[in-house]
């Protein structure tokens, strides 16, 4: 019967892999609904290990905003480890949710959020489970419409044979909307089939099918044109932008899992957008404009998320935290609020230019006092205006002696290598740098105990970025680029031993470029590596480079293009991107001229505090930046009260 | 010169209170630490208020004792944890109930009386379910198992493999009947046990190493040959002093309720 539970079934799996709890549901603030009360039944996948996908905020948040509907029930899956995909398919147990344990080929809907293209390969192992028809194309009328969002979702081309529908930008209302499309063509008795619903939801123009578009392709394997092979399909796909996040303060109960998760703590997300103009960063191009969560609203949720789940930190979220107008307010507000009960706050980065010790002080005060992280992401100056970071190492070097002169001893630094026009010299300005940051700490806080981290990563251009025509550097020259960098930090007598190196190699960007910026015959590849046991390529434990090198050797061989193609080969203006026909409201002139100045390093500044700058969102979506001050203060609450009521006398 | 936190010292410990819970249904595959976690965020749900150690990084005072392994389902968990203020125990008991999720019950909580909860955990009963094994062959299985001086058994701990005997910690092993009062224990823990099911009980002596009740399975396997098609499902029915008489397990927190019988 559909909707039934295969608990029963998985139960007798349980014993035998590792960490059960994972699989068994029952988290706190979990919901169940009744299947047969409800007419719009939504699996969510976040496609990684429950402990990365629990703690997600996106998947978070849609879970809870479809349960809130009547009618609408929302489950919750993830990706199986190996030692229980192989029992599921010895034992045939499909793929099923966590909450009430059914299976995902009974749902409606099977939506899934990629933050990291990484993820793919885990779709495809969930869809097998489930027992849904691989490919979009060789689907019936009762399996799952495969929905895919996140920040991946900008360019679905490469998974677009596997997934149904695509929705760029903001889940909340998309998710809402969908649902009722699907409801009312229930309601119809499925009038057209599954193609008829897929219409529908076309038809609004905001979401994306990609079996209604058809791509042609230049001789040399660029793309000709893409075009719509259906009247009802627009020519262009816009993302969703959701206005005033006051309205939308999810997660109200954050889920509590007993298994333990990657974030330990409950999260607000207290603004969406940055425009600071990084030109590497997909996430802040993506999501512009800049969209506050007034200072009351971050208190309310804060409040009514701590006593939901017990957390003992609340990370304040978003691209760039320090920078809300209230930021300090609301840091003092809450420390106020929570004084004495080991409640602590967390930035999940901080901008050089952004910190200061007040506020750090205050969020350390109820809690732990840690490490401090910032993210420079280039060496030297020069390659700091190339990507439009603008931070100089003055301020830099300012922000770490004021923070050792204060206490902290442990200083995190955020580096990316392979930056457009990087040679090696601005990689090895990185050592200089950090040299300088300890030689300062020492003199500020009169000790030599302590610390700088340095950790460097390869940068992997993406699409809706300046950076979209870039040419990725190769594995090899940014291993070679980390090992000189790693050399000159060990070699140096004096400061070398108070500096720590983290780096990653190499490879796992070439693939992540490759499915970053692909188009649909990447598609390919992506199944032949899976056919060959390809399973979570987010981790260094499973991810196999030689097997995605030779997938894409084997399953590209009758197209005029390959991995290096797609990754360390620059575009030209005229090129058609893969993503040409989704609508992020970048101006493509905008985004390539901005790559053009970037070259010359020339700089941008943030549209929040200077006049607009015509990258085209605002115009393009009908949005506008929303941010405060507003004024506001948060008032001390009485239910943190010292004395609870089952205490039966006050301490002495 | 050393660092110290700042501000003044937290507030001391004013009442010790043992809390009797159980690990019930889905719950039985958390692990000691998933319920760790979930215990520490439900004293922090329920504001109850627990002392905190000192330091730079305090943490709550908590004694966690014995737990039972992932997989085991168990009716006789204990805790014991230190408060800054004096609670009412009963209500104590409901509070932090309502913030646990459903399957850590609380079935008691008592104020601590001297002596160490920990040692007063001797040995366990343990209630094994052999779904799908011909009872004939259970039966024969725990009487060689019973003959043997020793039965070597192997587990793979964290440094690699070790061997060692299962027989001299088991102090008894027998056959369960279908609604009898053993087997009423482990339904509130499990839920139904099917029928035609060959059920034991097994009283094993706390030892180091630790003698865990697949180790018992394991060393039925070594000396009979005893496969169970299913994997057995276990759950620990008590724990506390052992009578070595009767091999019966005393409730560990009797002495603890004497004591405020023998006061009020």
């Amino acid at each position: 019967m559909p909707g039934a539970s295969v608990f029963p079934q998985l139960e007798a799996l349980l014993p035998f892999v590792t960490k059960p709890i994972q699989y068994v549901g029952g988290e706190l603030n979990s919901t169940i609904k009744d299947w047969d009360t409800c007419d719009v039944r939504w699996a969510l996948m976040y496609p990684d290990a429950y402990e990365v996908g629990l703690p997600n905020q996106g998947s978070m948040i849609l879970y809870e905003v479809l349960n809130e509907q009547e009618g609408i029930l929302a489950e919750r899956t993830y990706a199986v480890w190996p030692d229980l995909e192989k029992l599921m398919r010895k034992n045939h147990v499909p793929q099923f949710t966590v909450d009430a344990h059914r299976a995902v080929g009974d749902f409606d809907l099977l939506g899934l959020s990629f933050s990291t293209e990484l993820g793919y390969t885990n779709m495809l192992t969930a869809l097998d489970l489930a027992g849904i028809p691989m490919h979009a194309i060789d689907r019936g009328i009762d399996d799952p419409i495969v929905v895919a969002g996140g920040h991946a979702a900008f360019n679905p081309e490469p998974i677009s044979r596997f997934v149904d529908a695509a929705v760029l930008g903001d889940g909340e209302e998309a998710v809402l909307m969908i649902s009722a499309i699907v409801r009312q063509w229930k309601s119809e008795g499925r009038p057209g089939g599954r193609e008829e619903v897929l219409l529908r939801l076309a038809e609004t123009g905001s979401v994306y099918i990609p079996a209604f578009y058809d791509v042609d392709y230049h001789d040399d394997g660029r793309i000709r044109r893409v075009t719509a092979n259906q009247t009802r399909a627009p020519w262009r796909v816009s993302k969703h932008t959701v206005m005033n996040l006051d309205e939308w303060p999810f997660p109200k109960k954050p889920l509590v899992p007993l298994a333990e998760t990657v974030h330990e703590r409950m999260s607000v997300e207290i603004f969406r957008g940055c425009t600071r103009g990084c030109r590497f960063c997909q996430a802040g191009m993506i999501t512009r404009p800049v969209r506050e969560r007034s200072i009351t609203g971050i208190g309310d949720m804060v409040k009514a998320g701590l006593e939901a789940t017990g957390y003992e930190e609340v990370g304040l979220l978003s691209l760039s935290s320090a920078d809300h107008s209230e930021i300090a307010e609301v840091a003092k507000d809450l420390a106020d609020r929570y004084e004495g009960t080991q409640t602590g706050l967390s930035l999940p980065s901080t901008r050089v230019d952004a910190f200061n010790v007040d506020l750090a002080n205050e969020l350390t005060r109820n809690g732990r006092r840690s490490g401090l992280t910032f993210a420079p992401e280039g060496g030297s100056e020069r390659i700091r205006k190339v990507i439009n970071k603008m931070v100089t190492e003055e301020d830099l070097i300012r922000t770490v002696t004021t923070a050792y002169a204060n206490g902290w001893r442990q200083v995190k630094l955020y580096f990316m290598c392979g930056l457009p026009t990087e040679t090696d010299e601005d990689v090895l300005q990185i050592a200089e740098v950090a040299k300088r940051v300890i030689e300062a700490g020492r003199e500020a806080s009169g000790m030599k105990d302590i610390r700088c981290t340095v950790s460097i990563g390869g940068f992997v251009p993406k699409p809706h970025t300046p950076f979209q025509w870039a040419a990725q550097l190769d594995h090899e020259a940014t291993d070679a680029r980390l090992h000189k960098l790693r050399d000159a930090i060990r070699a140096d007598r004096r400061y070398g031993k108070s500096i720590g190196f983290r780096y990653h190699d190499g490879k796992p960007g070439i693939i992540e470029g490759l499915l970053s910026r692909g188009d649909r015959r990447v598609g390919a590849v992506i199944e032949q590596v899976w056919r060959q046991g390809a399973r979570f390529d987010g981790w260094s434990e499973h991810f196999s480079y030689q097997a995605w090198a030779d997938a894409a050797h084997e399953a590209l061989s009758d197209v005029p293009v390959d991995l290096n193609w797609y990754t360390i080969r620059e575009r030209g203006e005229d090129e058609v991107l893969p993503w040409d026909h989704l609508d992020s409201g970048l101006d493509k002139e905008w985004l390539w001229q901005d790559w053009q100045e970037s070259i010359s390093g020339a700089e941008v500044e943030d549209c929040r505090w200077t006049p607009c700058y015509d990258c085209g969102v605002c115009d393009q979506m009908g949005t506008s930046i929303q941010i405060g001050p507003t004024g506001q203060r948060l008032l001390p609450v009485t239910v943190v009260d010292p004395t609870p009521v089952l205490a039966t006398e006050a301490s002495s | 010169m050393a660092r110290r936190p700042e501000g003044p010292p937290p507030p001391p410990t004013v009442q010790k209170v043992r809390i009797h819970y159980t690990k019930r249904g889905r719950l039985r595959f958390s692990s000691h630490r998933d319920f760790q976690r979930a215990f520490e965020r439900a004293i922090r749900r329920g504001n109850i208020p627990v002392a905190f150690s000192a330091g730079f990084n305090p943490h709550p005072k908590v004694s966690y004792a014995n737990a039972a392994p992932t997989g085991v389902a168990s009716e006789a968990e204990y805790v014991e944890i230190g408060l800054a203020m004096r609670c009412d125990v009963k209500q104590l008991a409901a509070v932090l109930d309502e913030s646990l999720p459903t399957g850590f019950d609380v079935l008691e909580v008592v104020e601590a009386k001297e002596g160490s909860l920990a040692d007063r955990l001797e040995a366990s009963a343990w209630l094994i379910e052999f779904p799908g094994s011909d009872p004939a062959a259970v039966d024969a299985a725990v009487a060689a198992f019973l003959a043997a001086d020793e039965v070597q058994v192997q587990r793979m701990t964290k440094n690699g493999m070790r061997h060692f005997d299962a027989r001299s910690a088991v102090v008894t092993l027998g056959p369960v009947l279908a609604g009898s009062p053993d087997w009423q224990v482990a339904e509130r823990a499990v839920g139904a046990i099917p029928a035609g099911c060959a059920i034991l009980k097994a009283v094993v002596r706390h030892t180091t190493p630790a003698v865990r009740p697949d180790d018992v399975i394991y060393g039925l396997r070594e000396i009979s040959g005893l496969t169970p098609s299913n994997p057995p499902r276990v759950t620990r029915l008590a724990q506390g002093p052992l009578d070595t008489q009767t091999a019966v397990i005393a409730d560990p927190l009797d002495r603890d309720r004497d004591v405020i019988t023998s006061t009020s």
